[in-house]
């Protein structure tokens, strides 16, 4: 799919594709529309100044450059008053920010607004505002740690149908065009075709992959993926693990155990990334809580951020969990991820959203 | 956890005394506790304005109950009016005149369309039909796959072939009548709806196999852009249902009602785990409490009734309704509850338990400390607690190891508990409920439990 892509080569159309093998991944490494594994186009093609383009292109960057428009419904004021402020609450609340941390937010505004350090300007206060969220985010730790002694492994974990599986894909070829030898563990046993789809990634990315038979033991899977990585010195084990919802502690058991036995020689876990769909409700933060108790997430991936929701529920998961937020995901392409950057966050809370 | 709703009401109403009406002063601190239970529940913020409304309408100055305490009478009414939000009557499925009936699955990536086209495929072949899967979704790697292993799982077939979106939806439907299936789901992919090309392939789609029922598949735990989501595939689309998925996760599903609020049309199918038979009707009621925050108690008895034989089951709840609930009652509770699941996700979908009950990770050692206690009272200890004095304490001490504190706690959160049981309100709900179970006399799809 090609929505918003700034490339100078375009993919052949689906129809063009004829003969395609729709039984199992493609051994020539062809995507369902037909075009080469896009790493490659983009190795010659682009320039750095062409990548920091598109990553401003990227849905935080729609309105660069273009006067930022009133947050969502709030109208543009001389004056703050309390219907001004009500206003701002449900803005905040219709971006999934959520009662508490807005509540919080708003309490640093009025006390500002008591003591006159605002002045009850609009436009300065609204500026205050935004700068009070993206200070939330001030001291994350966002990088993502290798290890120095042992193979690196980096464990991703989530609720079903977050992204975990696709953000691994493109995290693979990221870390292999910067030069990184990658294996990528199969660890979701139990969903159908959940290898089939790593599996294509892999080929996609240039990561290798290790798969056990459905239904294995993911642990089992992971330890060999681990073990095969060790054996041939690549830097990097990328794990995946099924969706499983927070509540099911049965599940939650079985991901404690992958992460025990992924930490053990010759791996270690230094990453435990909780991918988090940016449509989520309040359930995200209950979700990082309990995912955070069971295997020590550090740090959140936030996926789908390139549709209408706009993923407000990362500032309560910052704010109250103290949870760093890593990367962002932008669509289903192997380059649609960036590094979470709370300036351009904060300035897409406030944009109005493109509606039909 | 959080206090309950009832918890916090109770607060605002003590202030009522010796009224005879719902003050309005009183109206409005409780419609601000609603607000802030409905929008932590995900209920879209333009929805939660409509029914904050339509119940200021309905409460203020309306006569106290003489049954209810002023707390349960707003509870009473919020439960009716989020009830009749999401409700209405059950959905039903009407087969097309000239087979195949078509069905249309949509939604965001990620939502749960592929495994809810092979539970539909289950459930319709369990109507007695003969269904056709179609994999339209050529965008997701392996979701072609994921359908056919599905497919196998069911015993159903699944058809898709390398060409694109749109041919598939066709040929699949042809293939559906070319061999005399009599119904076709078709699985497309998840696309997001601010994607105009995306968006204007789902339609063709939907325009060239005119199907019988299109399907917005939505995901329980979805916040504020449900109605966003909901609309735009309404736009699209003319949506006839949704599908809600994964309400086995403990988001409180605000969604439903806002999707349903937006779209307007029955939220036909929930689905309730990750295998293929966890797949069911929709029950407004309770999905109303448990948006609220109050807990799922009816769909707490559902699930006893698949670990419990009939039997056991109606009289339970005949007792609970009647709230006779008793020691006796709750030990064989208990001792179901420890097949269903732990305790603590079981406590926490009964509504109206005291805080730290709920609060409290019960353990299974604290499971095995409440049957100790109960098992050292007397049968008639057991049906009226109230019998039992210092002297009795002493020895159900002794008798389970336990001490005298902790079977005064077990002895005032029970009785906490079964006030709350005699509520008018879940009183009403667990009554409809046993009517419901001797209507249908066993599940449309079987639980695979």
């Amino acid at each position: 799919m090609l929505f918003r892509r700034n490339r100078e080569v375009e993919a052949p159309s689906a129809e063009a594709q004829g003969d395609l093998d729709d039984s199992g991944p493609d051994p020539l490494g062809t995507d369902l529309n037909g075009s080469v594994s896009e790493t490659d186009l983009f190795e010659d093609e682009e320039t750095e100044d062409d990548a920091v383009e598109r990553t401003r292109r990227s849905r935080f960057g729609r309105s660069r450059g273009v006067l930022r428009t009133p947050l969502l419904g709030l109208r543009r004021r001389q004056r703050v008053d309390e219907k001004t402020l009500e206003e701002l609450e449900e803005a905040l609340i219709l971006a999934d920010v959520g009662i508490s941390t807005t509540q919080f937010l708003l309490g640093q505004l009025r006390a500002k607004l008591r003591t006159k350090e605002l002045s009850g300007d609009f436009e300065e206060m609204i500026r205050d505002l935004e700068a009070s969220i993206i200070a939330l985010f001030d001291g994350e730790d966002r990088e993502l740690h290798r290890s120095h002694l042992r193979t690196t492994v980096w464990l991703f974990v989530g609720v079903n149908g977050v992204g975990k599986t696709t953000t691994i894909g493109k995290l693979a070829g990221r870390e292999v065009a910067s030069g990184h030898s990658v294996v990528l563990a199969a660890g979701d046993t139990f969903r159908a075709a959940a290898g089939d789809q790593l599996a294509l990634w892999s080929v996609r990315s240039g990561a290798d992959i290790v798969q056990g038979a459905d239904g294995a033991d993911p642990s089992s899977v992971v330890y060999d993926a681990i073990a095969h990585a060790h054996a041939r010195g690549a830097d990097l084990v990328l794990a995946d693990s099924a969706g499983r919802l927070q509540n099911k502690t049965n599940l939650m058991e079985e991901l404690k155990k992958i992460r025990r036995v992924a930490d053990r020689e010759p791996g270690e876990v230094t990453e435990v990334l909780l991918v988090l769909d940016a449509t989520t409700g309040q359930n995200g933060l209950t979700q990082a809580r309990e995912f955070a108790r069971a295997v020590e997430v550090s740090g959140v991936v936030l996926t789908k951020l390139d549709g209408t929701a706009k993923g407000g529920i990362v500032l309560a998961i910052r704010h109250e969990l103290g949870l760093p937020i890593k990367l962002v995901g932008l669509g289903e392409q192997i380059d649609d991820l960036v590094v979470f950057d709370p300036v351009e966050f904060a300035a897409a809370l406030f944009e109005e959203g493109e509606r039909e | 956890m959080f206090e309950t709703l009832t918890d916090r009401f109770d607060e605002i109403f003590t202030r009522l005394k010796g009224r005879g009406r719902l003050g309005d002063a009183e109206v409005d601190e409780v419609l601000r506790e609603i607000r802030v239970a409905l929008l932590e529940g995900d209920v879209a913020l333009e929805v939660v304005r409509d029914l904050i409304e339509a119940l200021r309408a309905r409460c203020s100055g309306a006569e106290l109950s003489k049954s209810l305490t002023p707390a349960q009478q707003v509870i009473k009414v919020v439960n009716e009016e989020l009830t009749q939000t999401l409700g209405g009557e059950t959905f039903t499925l009407r087969y097309a005149s000239i087979p195949p009936t078509i069905v249309l699955l949509a939604g965001l990536q990620g939502s749960g369309k592929t495994t809810a086209a092979a539970k539909l495929a289950l459930w319709f072949k369990q109507q007695g039909r003969h269904p056709l899967l179609v994999g339209a979704d050529l965008q997701r790697p392996a979701a072609v796959e994921q359908l056919k292993v599905l497919g196998r799982e069911v015993g159903v077939a699944v058809f898709s072939e390398a060409s694109d979106p749109f041919s598939v939806a066709r040929r699949g439907v042809a293939e559906a009548v070319r061999v005399g299936r009599d119904v076709v789901i078709v699985d497309t992919a998840g696309r997001i709806t601010i994607d105009e090309p995306l968006m204007a392939e789902v339609r063709s789609i939907h325009d060239s196999i005119d199907p019988d029922y299109t399907f917005l598949v939505i995901d329980a735990m979805t916040g504020q852009d449900a109605v966003q989501t909901a609309r735009a595939f309404h736009l699209a689309l003319e949506l006839d249902g949704v599908i809600l998925s994964k309400i086995d996760g403990d988001a409180r599903g605000g969604a439903a009602i806002s999707v349903k609020s937006v779209v307007g049309r029955p939220i036909a199918f929930v689905s309730t785990g990750e295998r293929v038979g966890d797949f069911e009707s929709f029950h407004p009621d309770r999905m109303a409490s448990r948006i609220l925050g109050m807990g799922d108690v009816l769909s707490l008895i559902e699930r006893a009734e698949s670990v419990y034989d009939e039997e056991t089951a109606t009289a339970a709840m005949e007792s609970l309704r009647q709230g006779k609930f008793t020691f006796e009652d709750f030990l064989d509770q208990l001792q179901q509850m420890k097949k269903m699941g732990p305790l603590s996700s079981v406590l926490s979908m009964m509504p109206g338990l005291p805080k730290e009950m709920k609060n409290a990770k019960i353990e299974d050692r604290d499971v095995a400390r409440i049957e100790a206690i109960i098992r050292s009272m007397t049968p008639e200890e057991r049906v009226t607690p109230t019998l039992i004095d210092g002297s009795r304490r002493l020895r159900i001490s002794h008798g389970s190891g336990t001490s005298t504190t902790q079977i005064n706690n077990l002895l005032r959160q029970f009785k906490e508990m079964q006030k709350m049981m005699r509520s008018s309100v879940m009183a009403a709900g667990l009554a409809r409920a046993a009517k419901g179970r001797k209507k249908k006399g066993g599940r449309v799809t079987p639980s695979s439990k």
